[in-house]
């Protein structure tokens, strides 16, 4: 008697959103919990399912590491993973998750993140400086902190040598701005919603030239959750599977100043490594969840996943593939640039991605949408995480 | 000494803390020289300097650069909620090209922000904010320097 493989293939089963923009009843823990019931809602899987936990950490101190987050939640894992590469942590968690499920180390996974950011610090994380006033600084940070460099001016040198070397305008970028505004308006919880214009962002004040505040995200409160699993055990679940086609990452620098050369990100090596794991060429990719920390962010990551030529990412924006009814739409819940961003925007990434192609994204939703990226950028570009997502069982 | 030391009077921005390899720099910049690391093994250049060469692993060595160098970025911050940056605003963030070919963030000053491009010849100078710790900033090259 023969008995078949079980099917490992590692797939999303459920996903979750806490409360955002502005939740100030929910703290950072808060989030990561009620992330978490709505994402096993949503899968119809019991809690005691889950054997394997990851997240990040990060706001919340040692009371949101991972270790703690475990106790916290109660998860009685086998696999733990507590990967922080910033922003792009979940989509190398994702990547670590599938190989886990894949190897039989667990078989439910549950990924968490939960911030508080507005609501404990205003808006000052972009723009609050990196050094403390007389403060002494340890490490690779000692050679920036005495410059004053902000968030936004480690962007901001990147689009500079963009525009110095391929001739980008402040124009190109700010189309990015104007199409998440458009699919933030069809998002009832999203931060501004009102729609804007190319003149808007380029009118809006310069914060770091040559980045205006409307190319930059917003600050808000938010959390998610993930649970992945094998196709195998989604079968009699709640809702449809989300195969994990490819995923890969890679880190070019950490601190901003380590750069290699200011235009080139780790998606130029893992974008195209996920993309063949997945078989799947730019041009049959649907939609893009792409990290929009700030316009400069998503040239970057489209350049690197091969959706246009180095250095003609201004004029490919500029033609208009990024926007609703375009051939490739952009962050389609509105984007950290226009709905939510709590500080590591990729789990958002991931859970939109899911939506769109359970065809779950209401008025947002992409037509015949059966292949998604994911793209996460960490740090001030550093550490790239690229996730290719589809409807069927590759 | 190949770059200009310069007094101040107080200092209230943060404070590199030297460690066991950065304090050849630190002290370095106090006493007038740029230094970046070369390998011995390999012949590369790095900074910020390191216990090893970040592309064969060898010990580097230190090597006194000339002080010059280009903007290859830069960003004029306006907008800072941190003291003192804050009061000011606008000032010039820049990645400087030395001549010999690492890169290193700096200021530069001396000219108003206008007056900064990308490309731009620039020159090291250094202002001492702590006994044996020096911290490097960059001006436009000016004729013969």
């Amino acid at each position: 008697m023969v008995f078949p493989m079980a099917d490992r293939t590692p797939v999303i089963v459920g996903i979750g959103l806490s409360d955002y923009p502005r939740s100030p009843h929910l703290d950072a823990i808060g989030h990561h919990s009620q992330a978490t019931q709505r994402a096993l809602l949503d899968s119809g899987m019991a809690k005691g399912d889950i054997d394997g936990y990851l997240s990040a950490g990060m706001g919340g101190g040692d009371s949101e590491s991972p270790v703690s987050m475990a106790e916290y939640l109660g998860v009685d894992h086998r696999y733990i993973d507590g990967t922080m590469t910033g922003g792009s942590s979940f989509e190398f968690h994702v990547q670590h998750a599938a190989a886990a499920i894949r190897q039989g180390l667990c078989d439910t996974v549950l990924v968490t993140y939960g911030s508080d950011f507005l609501s404990r610090m205003g808006r000052t994380l972009g723009t609050g400086g990196f050094g403390r006033e007389g403060q002494h600084v340890q490490g690779p940070a000692a050679y920036e902190a005495p410059y004053g460099n902000t968030l936004v001016g480690a962007y901001a040198m990147a689009a500079r040598r963009h525009m110095h070397e391929y001739g980008t305008t402040s124009e190109q970028l700010a189309e990015i701005a104007v199409g998440v505004r458009e699919y933030a308006g069809l998002n009832p919880n999203a931060m501004y919603r009102d729609p804007i214009s190319v003149e808007d962002v380029v009118n809006s004040r310069l914060v770091a030239d040559p980045l205006h505040k409307l190319d930059c995200c917003v600050i808000s409160d938010g959390g998610g959750a993930l649970i992945m699993t094998t196709a195998d055990r989604a079968r009699d679940l709640r809702q449809p599977a989300v195969y994990v086609l490819g995923a890969a990452g890679g880190q070019t620098h950490w601190h901003i100043s380590q750069m290699p050369d200011f235009t080139t990100t780790a998606a130029a090596t893992c974008g195209p490594a996920a993309l063949a794991e997945a078989g799947v060429t730019p041009d049959e990719v649907d939609t893009v969840q792409l990290y929009d920390s700030f316009t400069i962010t998503v040239l970057l990551l489209l350049e690197g996943l091969g959706f246009c030529p180095r250095g003609e990412g201004g004029a490919y924006i500029a033609e208009g593939h990024l926007r609703r009814g375009g051939d490739l739409p952009l962050n389609t819940d509105g984007g950290g640039l226009s709905s939510c961003h709590s500080g590591m925007r990729g789990m958002f990434l991931l859970i939109e991605a899911t939506r769109q192609l359970r065809g779950q994204a209401g008025p947002a939703q992409v037509p015949n949408c059966n292949i998604a990226v994911a793209c996460g950028s960490g740090g001030w570009l550093s550490c790239i995480g690229t996730v290719v997502l589809g409807r069927e069982h590759p | 000494m190949t770059i200009e030391v310069r007094a101040v009077e107080t200092w209230t921005k943060p404070i590199p803390a030297p460690d066991p390899v950065s304090a050849a720099f630190w002290g370095a910049a106090a006493d007038g020289k740029l230094l970046i690391q070369r390998c011995p093994s390999c012949g590369s250049r790095q900074f910020y300097p390191r216990a090893m060469c970040t592309t064969c692993g060898t010990d580097p060595e230190w090597e006194e650069a000339s002080g010059r160098g280009t903007v290859y970025t830069f960003t004029v911050i306006r907008q800072q909620g941190a003291e003192p940056f804050k009061g000011e605003v606008p000032y010039v963030v820049a990645m400087i090209a030395l001549d010999e070919g690492p890169m290193m963030m700096g200021n530069v000053t001396g000219c108003p922000p206008e007056a900064v491009s990308v490309g731009l010849v620039v020159r090291a100078y250094s202002v001492e904010v702590e006994a044996g710790v020096g911290v490097v900033y960059w001006e436009p090259a000016r004729e013969g320097r």
